[in-house]
């Protein structure tokens, strides 16, 4: 499913906690079908960058557009609203619980408005269909989520994210925790993103995986943008090279 | 405690529901189901503050609760002690509205020539409700991603601090139901009523499966879990064993099963 086009701008971002400078005159613009990298070491900055994109508190100075509209979330839910998901490192997936109850967890489907009665045949169905769209084939979406690969809850996080809506789509690291097979599972559905249009931000600090997956390349070292590269103008050696110096 | 707290203070709920009802009709002459309903509602608020409580301070419930025991308790027994000079009181059996309450709460069902307490079909018909209202609806769904994961929940919209205050307030109503049972069943009140419960529960409830870390249990497990409770402490004395084997035996029951709960959930949390 091709999805509308969706740029996001951010322009002069300041934000401090306390006497901490936490981002310093950020500037970055994504757009839709491409995977823009933010690339930094731990503390750099990428996870502010990633709570003022996704609602989760504002930035203290600076412009937030999306399609050349100034936009002020609240909230992570007007963010979601708004097409734009966030699949944290945590994933926000239960593993003593099953896995279409996770998929639906706190968006579930109703048969009965005055009862509230969750639809678990339309449940059922809806993530198998949306599961095998990314490889992933579920016999039984009764089985606990804890019994997925770390790679299929990964993906299970993104399915679900895409199927409420997502147009924005922000990944926070999302191989970290996984091994080498598992990573490269995600990596390929993460790429497949791109035919539908989707504005992925992918926050990493692997710089080899993410020179093979992105297109653009935001560098913060110190809460600042050091340099933003098109895939084209850069390689992975001189990505490192400006981390590292 | 599959929404991930404890609830100590049900024990001395039922014994603050009991005489409340009582006084009221007894002392202050109201008619029954009008004081059952004036209990019901202070038992409500009180269930509201435990929750509230609980999830504005973000404090264990296992200590906040703790706390209400000892409160609602001493409260009920020193109100009793001031109103009537007693811990016990009677005599509800001839109040106004005695009958029509005792024929719902306290009645005997006669079925192929055998007696059984109405109490019975009030316990299967809220096990039932309880085990739709997890099992099939967005509530349900919420209660068990509430007590599993707090973060998660909360990450997917879940309102985490209403789901747990109508939980307390819940355990809170099935106190006020108890109590009535028992008040029509025993013609009066006590304000020991209830005493030790709150360990009956968490006892049926652990036996019956329910996580103590919360996220992950059923209804069934937990009636099956009472069931067993019921019958070995009745069985025991049947079987010619002295009844003092009971609580050692319940005891074991109850660490045996944590310890299978929790073997369990190591195999899953972590995938």
């Amino acid at each position: 499913m091709l999805r509308d086009s969706n740029q996001i701008v951010l322009k002069n971002i300041y934000k401090n906690f306390g006497n901490v400078k936490a981002l310093k005159n950020v500037s970055m613009t994504t757009d839709s079908g491409k995977i823009n990298c933010i690339l930094g070491d731990n503390g750099a900055g990428k996870s502010t960058l990633v709570n003022i994109i996704s609602g989760v508190f504002p930035a203290d100075k600076g412009e937030y557009r999306i399609n050349n509209k100034t936009v002020e979330f609240l909230n992570p839910h007007e963010a979601i609203s708004a097409g734009i998901s966030t699949v944290y490192q945590s994933l926000a997936i239960i593993p003593i619980m099953n896995i279409y109850r996770n998929f639906f967890l706190g968006n579930e489907p109703l048969n009965n408005e005055y009862f509230k009665i969750i639809d678990k045949g339309f449940a059922i169905e809806t993530t198998i269909k949306e599961l095998k769209k990314f490889d992933i084939n579920i016999e039984d979406p009764k089985r606990l989520a804890g019994t997925l690969s770390g790679g299929e809850r990964q993906l299970l996080a993104i399915a679900r994210a895409l199927y409420f809506g997502a147009k924005i789509l922000i990944l926070d690291e999302p191989t970290s925790a996984l091994g080498v097979k598992e990573s490269n599972k995600v990596v390929e559905q993460i790429f497949l993103l791109k035919e539908q249009n989707i504005n992925v931000i992918l926050v990493s600090h692997n710089i080899d995986q993410a020179f093979i997956l992105g297109d653009k390349f935001f560098i913060i070292k110190n809460g600042e943008m050091v340099g933003h590269f098109d895939k084209l103008e850069t390689s992975a050696k001189s990505l490192r090279t400006i981390l590292e110096k | 405690m599959i929404g991930g707290e404890f609830d100590l203070s049900i024990g001395s709920l039922i014994g603050l529901s009991s005489m409340s009802v009582t006084l009221l009709t007894v002392e202050a002459g109201i008619s029954m189901p009008l004081s059952a309903l004036i209990t019901l509602i202070l038992i409500l608020s009180i269930g509201y503050l435990n929750g509230i409580t609980v999830v504005k301070s973000g404090l264990p419930s296992f200590i906040i609760t703790l706390g209400s025991l000892f409160i609602v308790r001493g409260i009920t027994i020193a109100v009793s002690k001031i109103i009537t000079g007693r811990t016990q009181i009677g005599g509800i059996k001839s109040s106004n509205g005695y009958q029509s309450m005792s024929s719902v709460f306290s009645n005997h069902l006669t079925i192929a020539g055998t007696d059984f307490p109405i109490s019975i079909f009030w316990w299967m018909l809220f096990g039932v409700l309880g085990y739709f209202l997890l099992k099939h609806t967005q509530l349900g769904n919420w209660i068990f991603a509430t007590g599993a994961s707090q973060e998660s929940a909360k990450l997917m919209g879940i309102p985490i601090q209403k789901v747990k205050i109508s939980l307390f307030m819940l355990t809170a109503f099935c106190s006020w139901f108890i109590a009535i049972t028992q008040v029509t069943t025993f013609g009066g009140a006590d304000v020991l009523r209830g005493e030790q419960k709150e360990f009956v529960a968490i006892i049926a409830v652990v036996i019956g499966g329910t996580l103590l870390t919360g996220g992950y249990g059923s209804i069934i497990g937990a009636m099956i879990g009472a069931l067993i409770f019921g019958i070995v402490k009745q069985g025991i004395i049947f079987a010619g064993v002295d009844a003092d084997w009971f609580q050692v035996f319940m005891g074991v029951m109850l660490v045996s099963a944590v310890l299978v709960n929790g073997a369990f959930r190591k195999k899953y949390a972590q995938g």
